[in-house]
């Protein structure tokens, strides 16, 4: 009897320690978290309904932010420049990589060499990136455009036409995404057991055969996860489009992304409001996209 | 079977070649670049190699701008970011994975939630809180919101939470509490993660661009991403001196990169299988 009392009692005091260092533990992230990122979402909620007066003084408004951006065809050309640019870079950059990764997951010499070679860009700043290939893309002094003249093709001004400035964005988007993507999913390659391949060749299946009924299907959950991580990603797309594409380049309104012009309105004109319901319904889009690819993952990835 | 898959490999080198041209050109056309006069970097038909290597390109950057600064102000926020994420994320994912506290599961889906939040949608009030905090342009403003990371509790969490029982069992029968089981036992086993956890902090906060340009734009407290910004304001087309800036802004990551490469492939990796 006394001894099951002095046990409950023990425990009740572990627990209760477990419960002071739980807190204890978690209070400086949760501190911070809270401080810095979760209270301000809220705070970007309410600031989209006011508008902000020249001295960060600001007042209800109601709806007035979200007309305004509505009203501003600006607005609607990042829109459809970010969405463009997702659905093009982020198939696009996945299907090079799947290629990539399992050219590169068939026991071939200097697999180490090619990885450094591809994985380079994600080492690198996005504002360098953005800034070498402005060098390339120089519509005068350009390599590429002198490339394509050695077969005659006269190149067009790659960031100040309207009709390509956005293609230009999507060729770098991919080539700095090729690299976390091929990474990602070679491991994922790794994963998947040699012997079905043997077994499928000693049924005579070929190559090509085993890639789309052995490697896709058994490779599709992590190309589901790089697939929702790219998505996110690319609708975030700013640092080398701000390098590459000032503010006063004709082809602005085809290059600006959505963050872009938040970044614009936020910090250079200073309408805060406007700035945050752009953030508020981007951040909408993108939950509503993440949603949707949660739902047809179903459809298409094979879990064990 | 043998000759087959020889032609077969060299396809496949061939193939591998061509994508690592791609990548690896433009990076040597920004040294090339770098080292020539703007006469030649503009000459038709192109040049490949300078006549003579322009050093003065390098010299001129440093002369112009604050670029040791640069190189300080980046290399000290990200060191202050990574040891006070890998401390701070793994306290608290220590405490989601082995302790068991009431509201441990709420605030864990509180912690989820942040990573669903794209940056945009705290941008605005983080800048006025440094801002409110008299904080522009310090050190300080580049490393306080990024000190905090959901991504990292997490990331650890999943590590704390596949390790034995026993270690944990044995250590408190001997006494030791929460702090000494974390410290003593779990951190040293949780290598990997925090590995992975600090490359990708070193390589977010050295790469970060946005954050920097909004709240830091006094030169002398600059990172490199925006000091390169800036460099751009100043040399709208003397790409020599451009490419040379570019080159001084991104080399230190990229030879980080070579010499831990396989750190940085498979902390990557690891957060596609752990994710």
């Amino acid at each position: 009897m006394k001894d099951t009392k002095v046990a409950t009692r023990q425990m009740s005091t572990l627990k209760k320690n477990d419960i002071f260092w739980g807190y204890l533990f978690i209070a400086p992230t949760l501190l911070g978290l809270l401080i810095f990122y979760i209270f301000p979402v809220f705070q970007t909620f309410y600031y989209s309904f006011n508008d902000w007066g020249d001295f960060g003084n600001y007042s209800w408004s109601g709806l007035q932010n979200y007309k305004d951006m509505f009203d501003d065809p600006q607005i609607w050309y990042s829109f459809r420049n970010t969405l463009v640019y997702a659905f093009v870079m982020v198939p696009f950059s996945i299907a090079i990589s799947i290629v990539i990764a399992v050219l590169l997951n068939q026991k071939i010499k200097g697999l180490t060499i090619y990885r450094t070679l591809f994985f380079l860009p994600v080492v690198t700043m996005p504002a360098a990136i953005g800034m070498i290939w402005k060098w390339l893309y120089n519509a005068d002094y350009g390599i590429i455009n002198h490339m394509l003249e050695w077969f005659s093709i006269d190149g067009p001004s790659w960031l100040t036409d309207p009709n390509w400035v956005l293609i230009s964005i999507i060729i770098v988007g991919t080539w700095s995404a090729i690299g976390t993507n091929m990474v990602i999913l070679l491991s994922g390659l790794q994963g998947i057991p040699k012997s079905l391949y043997e077994a499928a060749s000693l049924d005579g299946a070929s190559p090509i055969y085993s890639f789309f009924k052995i490697t896709l299907p058994l490779l599709s959950p992590t190309i589901f996860f790089v697939a929702v991580i790219s998505f996110i990603s690319a609708f975030q797309v700013f640092d080398f489009i701000f390098m590459m594409v000032s503010p006063t380049n004709p082809a602005i309104d085809s290059a600006q992304s959505v963050i872009y012009l938040f970044y614009h309105y936020a910090f250079v004109i200073g309408e805060k409001g406007i700035a945050a319901a752009i953030a508020f319904v981007l951040f909408i889009i993108i939950l509503v996209l993440t949603i949707i690819q949660f739902r047809l993952q179903k459809r298409w990835v094979h879990y064990e | 079977m043998e000759n087959v898959s020889k032609s077969r490999k060299l396809v496949i080198h061939l193939l591998l070649l061509c994508g690592a041209i791609l990548m690896i050109g433009p990076f040597l056309w920004m040294i090339l670049t770098s080292l020539k006069t703007v006469g030649e970097a503009a000459q038709i038909p192109p040049k490949i190699f300078p006549e003579v290597f322009q050093w003065s390109n390098y010299k001129e950057i440093f002369d112009s701008f604050p670029f040791a600064g640069f190189y300080w102000n980046t290399f000290i926020t990200t060191i202050i970011k990574t040891i006070g994420q890998l401390f701070l994320c793994s306290l608290a994912a220590y405490a989601f994975a082995r302790i068991k506290f009431p509201g441990r599961n709420f605030f864990f889906i509180l912690y989820l939630s942040v990573l669903m939040i794209p940056p945009q949608a705290f941008l605005i009030p983080q800048y006025q809180i440094i801002a409110n905090l008299d904080l522009l342009n310090t050190l300080t403003a580049l490393v306080l919101p990024g000190l905090f990371s959901a991504f990292g509790t997490f990331l650890l969490r999943q590590f704390f939470m596949t390790m034995p029982d026993e270690l944990e069992e044995a250590a408190k029968i001997d006494g030791c509490n929460h702090f000494q089981i974390y410290w003593r036992i779990m951190l040293p086993l949780a290598k990997p993660g925090l590995i992975a956890l600090a490359i990708f902090t070193i390589l977010w906060s050295w790469n970060d661009f946005l954050w920097p340009l909004i709240v830091n734009s006094s030169p002398d407290k600059m990172p490199l991403s925006a000091g390169l910004a800036s460099l751009q304001g100043q040399y709208s087309t003397n790409y020599p001196v451009l490419m040379a800036g570019t080159f001084l802004a991104s080399w230190p990551l990229i030879i980080i990169f070579m010499l831990f490469q396989k750190a940085f492939v498979e902390g990557i990796a690891l957060s596609g299988r752990k994710g």
